[in-house]
């Protein structure tokens, strides 16, 4: 049975314990990416990104984190149900994801080799029909992930160590270790920001042109709304853990609806000049005490009285188009 | 070819460090006040006498000269005479060596065996209760002095408990098997003699055991910290967001680059487990360096003296150059970045 998405996030709630109390870092989030889809979700630092990422990869630690409501369906299947050897069994098969970072995420006392090969050799999936890999294999498959990547002389670099290659290399690296096992979802976290502006840019037309013919549905984690507006085809803005806003990509740049959005791009600086934008004014909430209702409403300039006292719901403004704000509710505010 | 370039150069660094040690103690030991000669001889030796011996050592010679006489020597095995004890310091030396080296390598396998485990396993399971014990143990062992340790060792496992001896390498009836290496447990496996090796075993066990202690904790506390450290990073949950195994993750990626810290301080530790082994020897009656050294500093006896340093200087310089070099071969970071 083909599920019709890809990955379906249903009112997502994420709570940490901590020393200070219970943070309530996500609060009913709901995100979906069709098949082959190329998502964006974009949010400033700490408007819980990460966590959503690492929810849905199965690598949150719980404790200290909690659950306590939503679900997370990758593929069909639950992901928070599933056991560890399931979520094992998807890992790099299925759902595969590209680091922030990549002169942190390649080992750097082990030859790009010797990681490669062993991302290779642990594939579990259905592809691998249950059956052992075996030297020379795996050492071509490598090759081949190497050379989709566009890295020259592919033997070298399975002999180098990571500290010898450049960063712009070892995210290629880390691009033909999330690809080589061929997943059909991939999660980007960010993948350009550590990188030099070219470099990085170099890599996102990498990524971007893998992803489309391999026919990969892609969730890109950014605070970048140039990335954006470049690689994806929807977006969800998010903000302190929840979503604002949900639109076809080009629309967000043209016609934001959420007073939090609208801020957003007021702030990028323009090469056209004028005037440094403002921002917006205010932090992201302490999550031990977020605020009540909408959690943009002690930002915000629309502030109505029904914004501390509930969360508003996704409405629709357009087909394709929803925002999460009490301005778009019944009769709708103007703006 | 890579790792050629890096053991050539950290050898030659070795030498350099043995060279320059060789300068200072034979110049401390020059320049301490006291005549040797007069000391050796007695406050009723004749000047005559005196002179004869001073020129006979060739202490009346250029210190430059002195020195290179020395070293001359040395490369002939001969460390000159010691005066307490009439006898050829480099033969003194090998008597009292081995029993020593065989303790300290004891102390080394404690910390080893215990230290390293017990830091990975507090590093893994973070704050949970064997990590806390970890701390605990690691301020004992870190606060209480060896010889106390070993003091308490006797009273607890020799008289109360009765179940190790006290003092000594091996039982008073027990004949030690031929010497080879001066080890007395090498020596026994060697004439294949497993009762005298039991008796040595169980000697060693306690004096090993207090120098160790301050070792275990140290290097326990530091493995916790590199691997807390290892698995906070990105390759770790890299290495498990692209499929690989848990298990497989932790013994590989996450053991190897946690080791590296700890490896390159068991050269240290080593050293200050030197230092300890005096005291800890004397406590136990260890026929080792200790008792000799002491004795030696206590009549100026110079020539032992530098024997001994430069012995002490040497084991150290030997065993950091190991020590470096294994952590060169762990980590290419340290060796390829020596080429740049």
């Amino acid at each position: 049975m083909t599920h019709p998405n890809m990955l379906e996030i249903r009112d997502l709630h994420v709570y940490f314990r901590g020393y200070e109390g219970v943070s309530r870092v996500l609060d009913g989030i709901s995100l979906n990416v069709g098949r082959g889809e190329r998502v964006g979700l974009a949010g400033e630092t700490g408007c819980g990104k990460t966590v959503t990422m690492k929810t849905v990869m199965g690598v949150l630690k719980i404790p200290p984190a909690m659950v306590p409501h939503g679900e997370v369906i990758l593929d069909g299947q639950n992901v928070l149900e599933m056991s560890a050897k399931q979520l094992l069994q998807i890992k790099g098969t299925r759902i595969s994801m590209i680091f922030q970072d990549p002169m942190n995420a390649l080992n750097p006392v082990f030859m790009v080799g010797e990681q490669l090969y062993d991302v290779i050799r642990f594939a579990q999936g259905d592809s691998g029909t249950g059956r052992k890999r075996f030297g020379t294999e795996i050492h071509d498959r490598a090759i081949a992930a190497l050379e989709e990547v566009r890295l020259p002389d592919p033997e070298r670099i399975l002999r180098s160590y990571p500290l010898e290659l450049s960063g712009g290399m070892r995210q290629r690296v880390l691009i033909a270790m999330a690809l080589v096992n061929g997943p059909s979802f991939l999660i980007a976290d960010e993948p350009q920001t550590a990188l030099d502006v070219t470099i990085g840019a170099q890599i996102l037309d990498l990524l971007s042109e893998l992803v489309r013919t391999k026919g990969i549905s892609v969730l890109l984690i950014t605070h970048n709304l140039g990335v954006i507006q470049e690689t994806t085809e929807r977006v969800y803005v998010m903000y302190a853990g929840q979503i604002a806003e949900t639109t076809p990509t080009p629309v967000l740049f043209k016609n934001p609806k959420h007073p939090y959005s609208q801020g957003l791009l007021a702030s990028v600086p323009r090469l056209t000049g004028g005037e440094i934008a403002e921002g917006i004014r205010g932090t992201v909430p302490d999550y031990t005490v977020a605020p009540s209702g909408c959690r943009f409403h002690p930002r915000c300039d629309y502030v109505m009285s029904i914004c501390s006292q509930r969360k508003p719901p996704s409405f629709p403004v357009e087909p394709d188009h929803y925002v999460g704000c009490w301005l778009y509710g019944k009769e709708g505010g103007s703006k | 070819m890579k790792f050629t370039y890096f053991f050539t150069r950290r050898l030659f660094h070795s030498i350099l460090v043995l060279v320059g040690l060789s300068i200072l103690i034979f110049i401390i030991a020059r320049i301490l006040p006291g005549d040797p000669a007069r000391l050796a001889l007695g406050p009723f030796a004749s000047k005559e006498n005196v002179a004869h011996l001073r020129h006979e050592m060739g202490m009346d010679k250029p210190l430059h000269l002195q020195y290179v006489a020395y070293i001359k020597g040395i490369f002939h095995g001969d460390l000159g005479l010691s005066f307490q004890t009439r006898r050829s310091v480099s033969l003194d030396i090998a008597h009292y060596l081995p029993a020593t080296i065989e303790l300290v390598m004891a102390s080394i396998v404690w910390v080893l065996v215990i230290g390293v485990p017990f830091g990975v396993l507090a590093g893994r399971y973070k704050d949970s209760w064997l990590d806390n014990l970890s701390r605990v143990v690691a301020f004992i062992g870190v606060a209480v002095p060896p010889f106390v340790v070993g003091l308490m060792g006797q009273l607890i496992f020799s008289y109360g408990l009765g179940i190790l001896p006290t003092t000594g390498r091996l039982s008073l009836l027990m004949p030690p098997p031929p010497t080879r290496t001066g080890f007395l447990i090498v020596d026994s496996l060697i004439a294949g003699n497993f009762t005298a090796l039991g008796d040595a075993f169980v000697h060693i066990l306690l004096p090993s055991f207090a120098i160790a202690m301050t070792g275990i904790g140290q290097i326990a506390r530091l493995t916790r910290g590199s691997v807390s450290d290892v698995l906070g990073k990105d390759y770790i949950e890299a290495a498990r967001a692209f499929g690989i195994p848990d298990r497989y993750v932790t013994f590989k990626y996450m053991l190897k680059p946690s080791f590296i810290a700890p490896l390159t301080i068991l050269g240290l530790t080593f050293a200050s487990e030197l230092g300890n082994a005096f005291l800890v020897e004397t406590v136990f009656g260890w026929p080792g360096m200790a008792k000799y050294g002491i004795r030696a500093i206590l009549r100026k006896d110079f020539n032992a003296i530098m024997g001994i340093v430069l012995i002490i200087g040497l084991a150290f310089v030997v065993v950091n150059f190991i020590v470096d070099v294994l952590a060169g071969y762990v980590d290419p970071r340290i060796r390829i970045r020596e080429e740049e």
